[in-house]
């Protein structure tokens, strides 16, 4: 089961790298959510597949009777989908705000930080 | 000032006593795997030097006292001032060739913050940073030929380094080291081209001047030259560099100063060609040439430290250092102008002051110069004339003649200003009155410190009519006359000097200005200001140096057996695929949204059929929630058009990009999924679930007991998010607040 696996991750990886390279900050969204995800289901697949038993040890005993899945790559994704999705509620919130107040969504156009060379700096202009 | 009164005692106590192997040592370890010991030593050499930095120390602080009275950064530049003298007495200990490096920076980090002590003028800023980067990179020099002078000679230890003289010379790194080692010594001590820092950094105030160039920094190069002179010395190469360079350094800077009309800016310029002269003695390997440098290198202090101040003294109380303006001074000032005079005598070299002892031993030894010594006793001549010339507009021209119109009506300095001068005065005269001593105590030891052989040295005021004292005649012949025409010179040499194509100064300004040209242009390439630029050179850097590596280790064997796989897994992964590709390919928001909710289920199909029920079902949670508020937010932003206007070409590049990172981590999941996992840790989070934490459900267990403070972590970072969405959606619009 690795090798459709990994062939998924890397699409999803892929995909992730397109959307976030383009121009439109929304398809940059959907390029992070891609990437979180891509990044979950590698540490999952990282982390050893056992088509088994979910990591709970059964009453009565003090460790697992049988080979049961591994519980540290679980804790470890399920504290990465969370912040993932902080970081993408954060993210579109900054898109809302950017496009209220730049007018775009464009990112080559978000260039009150780092004006180009020659236009110098729009705050000493005004 | 104390420290600096107890330092001078403690080492002329040690006057005559520390000759060759009496030489008094200490050393502690320092830092033992590199070999680096906390040494001193104190021999001749560092006799001289040290007396100059202790003396001089003393009687500048004295007078600082004074200068500063009601200073506000008084306690700022006392604590420089120490920092300096320390740094300056520690480099001319120090035994250890590294720990001689380390005062070595010392003294330029110190002399930084005095040369730019009065930060708030844009001119001693420029000049701190001109010295700073000038002595900073000689400084880098001098460590690269601090290590391979040490390699070489397999200890860092200076006195054992001294003892190898002939293993340096014939080492195959001899010319490397030369060069370093020159570099550190001739940017330090202001010697041609890198002379043009030392007048620049006139802007310290008065005292730090004196300092400056009397006993200290400027020194720090010809110590360094002085204390490796048996190591490197007796070579061509040695002979040529240094006798061409302080040639040319010494009538360059006798030339400039008598071109100045600020007497500061003229002192520095003496103390330049005083800079030059020495080098080129230290050229020669004859015992009356060393003899010379160190004898001139104790007149120059003195003199060159009393009239610093009596500069410092006419701009205090007069207002004003323009040669122009200051005239007919010693009736208001006699003490001052009593103690420039006798400077000025010992400057020009008149007897029976130290200065002609240490002129005579001058062309004594420049015709002892085994390269060129018409060429050495030229240039000595040449520069001694214009200084006799420059001691006359020192001493007479401010105190004599009709009176100037000064700023401030004049009137005597203080005591402790005048303590110093008139000391250092005095001094002058007086061991010009006992050659023989100076000799045997001071001069005599610090030569030894240079030869092997015993010294055979004889000083004296009169020797006959000989070549030297010819020489000197018309040296004062020569002066007299330069001092008659001095201003009708002051226009020829203004004139020269515009016409020159090529000036240090200007030449440091236009290296300094590509720098900084060369770092903005840099900076444009680099931070374009767009996201894509950046994103792009991270997604690419991550897929190189991942496959560099993989390629470079080899993958393990790779699973590429996908037989087993049953129908609904494959089903699952090709229904995620599918939901992939709909983002990627959809013309409409809400299209690429119902398929990222796709996506998302789908995975969390994948974490139920491995064992993993918890994850899914935050997996899934988060996926409806993502969908939501997507939906919710899109239609406050823009309908999205699948090209986006970027450039077909760009396109291209980012396909390109996106492929080879997606294909890098798909080979590194395989090889890792390939290998095998370590399951260790989580044996042990199985083992003592229940033991440990009344848990039946690890994952559980791991999150809120093992890891909690993980968790803990993760809900800040929730609250964070949230805070910051909410501060940016309640801040009003720009043009609305």
């Amino acid at each position: 089961m690795a090798l459709p696996l990994a062939l998924l991750v890397g699409l999803l990886f892929g995909v992730a790298a397109y959307l976030m390279l383009g121009r439109n900050f929304v398809r940059y969204l959907f390029g992070l959510v891609c990437l979180g995800t891509a990044a979950n289901l590698l540490l999952f697949v990282a982390g050893g597949l056992t088509p088994a038993e979910p990591a709970i040890i059964p009453e009565g005993m003090s460790v697992p009777d049988e080979v049961v899945a591994n519980a540290l790559p679980q804790a470890l994704i399920l504290t990465a989908i969370v912040i993932s999705f902080a970081l993408l509620a954060f993210a579109l919130v900054l898109a809302v705000r950017a496009y209220r107040d730049l007018g775009t969504v464009d990112t080559d156009l978000m260039r009150a930080a780092e004006p180009p060379a020659g236009e110098g700096n729009p705050e000493a202009e005004t | 000032m104390l420290i600096a009164l107890v330092g001078f005692v403690l080492c002329a106590m040690r006057v005559g006593t520390v000759t060759g192997e009496d030489a008094l040592t200490v050393a502690r370890p320092w830092v033992p795997f590199l070999g680096v010991d906390f040494a001193f030593r104190l021999d001749g050499l560092s006799m001289v030097f040290a007396l100059l930095v202790t003396g001089a120390g003393f009687f500048v602080a004295l007078y600082a006292q004074a200068y500063f009275k009601g200073h506000p950064d008084r306690g700022r530049f006392f604590l420089f001032f120490g920092m300096f003298m320390v740094a300056m007495l520690g480099l001319v200990l120090a035994d250890d060739l590294l720990l001689m490096f380390v005062f070595w920076e010392l003294t330029t980090a110190s002399s930084f913050m005095l040369i730019g002590f009065s930060h708030d003028l844009e001119k001693a800023r420029a000049s701190a940073r001109q010295a700073l980067l000038v002595t900073g990179a000689g400084g880098l020099a001098l460590l690269a030929g601090v290590v391979l002078l040490g390699n070489a000679a397999g200890t860092w230890r200076i006195s054992e380094i001294i003892a190898s003289g002939d293993l340096i010379r014939q080492h195959e790194h001899y010319i490397p080291i030369l060069v370093l080692v020159f570099a550190g010594a001739f940017t330090k001590s202001a010697q041609f081209p890198f002379h043009f820092w030392l007048p620049n950094a006139m802007a310290a105030p008065t005292p730090v001047s004196a300092y400056l160039h009397s006993a200290t920094m400027v020194k720090g190069g010809i110590y360094l030259l002085a204390r490796l002179h048996p190591t490197l010395a007796g070579t061509p190469e040695w002979a040529w560099t240094l006798t061409v360079v302080g040639a040319i350094t010494a009538v360059w800077g006798a030339v400039l100063s008598v071109r100045a009309t600020d007497l500061k800016v003229a002192l520095a310029w003496t103390t330049v060609m005083a800079l030059g002269t020495l080098t080129l003695f230290l050229g020669s390997e004859a015992q009356i040439g060393l003899a010379a440098a160190i004898t001139f290198l104790l007149v120059h202090a003195l003199y060159k430290c009393a009239l610093f101040l009596v500069v410092g003294n006419l701009d205090h109380e007069a207002g004003t250092r323009e040669v122009g303006l200051l005239g007919g001074l010693r009736r208001a000032m006699p003490w001052t102008a009593a103690s420039a005079f006798v400077a000025a005598l010992s400057m020009s070299g008149f007897p029976p002051f130290l200065g002609f002892l240490g002129k005579e031993l001058k062309y004594e030894g420049a015709l002892a110069v085994a390269s060129e010594p018409w060429l050495a006793a030229g240039a000595a001549v040449l520069a001694n004339a214009l200084m006799v010339a420059m001691a006359g507009v020192l001493a007479i021209r401010p105190f004599f003649g009709p009176k100037g119109a000064t700023p401030r009506e004049a009137h005597e300095a203080p005591f402790p200003m005048l303590a110093g001068p008139l000391a250092m005065g005095a001094l002058g005269l007086a061991l010009g009155l006992m050659p023989p001593i100076v000799g045997a105590g001071l001069i005599a030891p610090a030569v030894q410190a240079m030869v092997p052989e015993s010294v055979d040295l004889t000083f004296a005021m009169f020797h006959g009519i000989t070549a030297p004292l010819l020489l000197s005649v018309l040296t004062v012949t020569l002066g007299v006359i330069a001092y008659r025409l001095r201003d009708k010179l002051r226009r020829v040499i203004d004139a020269f000097v515009g016409a020159l194509p090529i000036t240090g100064d200007g030449s440091y300004r236009r290296v300094v200005g590509w720098i900084a040209d060369g770092a903005e242009g840099l900076t444009r390439i680099l931070q374009t200001g767009r996201l894509r630029t950046y994103l792009a050179s991270s997604f690419a850097v991550i897929a190189a140096t991942l496959a560099y590596v993989l390629l470079r280790n080899g993958l393990p064997p790779l699973d590429l057996d996908a037989s087993g796989v049953p129908f609904h897994k494959w089903g699952v992964v090709a229904l995620i695929a599918a939901g992939v590709v709909t983002v990627l390919l959809a013309k409409t928001r809400l299209v690429a949204v119902c398929a990222l909710g796709l996506v998302g289920a789908g995975v969390a199909l994948i974490f139920v059929l491995y064992g993993a029920p918890d994850v899914a079902i935050t997996q899934l949670m988060v996926d409806i929630l993502v969908v939501a508020i997507l939906g919710l937010v899109l239609p406050r932003l823009p309908r999205y058009e699948a090209a986006d206007g970027t450039k077909r070409r760009f396109r291209l590049v980012d396909a390109t990009i996106a492929t080879a990172f997606g294909l890098v981590m798909a080979t590194l999941l395989l090889g890792v999924a390939s290998v095998g996992v370590d399951r260790e840790i989580t044996a042990f989070y199985e083992a003592n679930s229940v033991p440990g934490a009344l848990g039946r459900n690890i994952v559980n267990v791991i999150l809120v007991d093992f890891r909690a403070f993980d968790t803990m972590g993760e809900v800040v970072v929730l609250a964070v998010a949230g805070l910051a969405a909410w501060a940016l959606l309640a801040r009003p619009k720009e043009d609305e607040a």
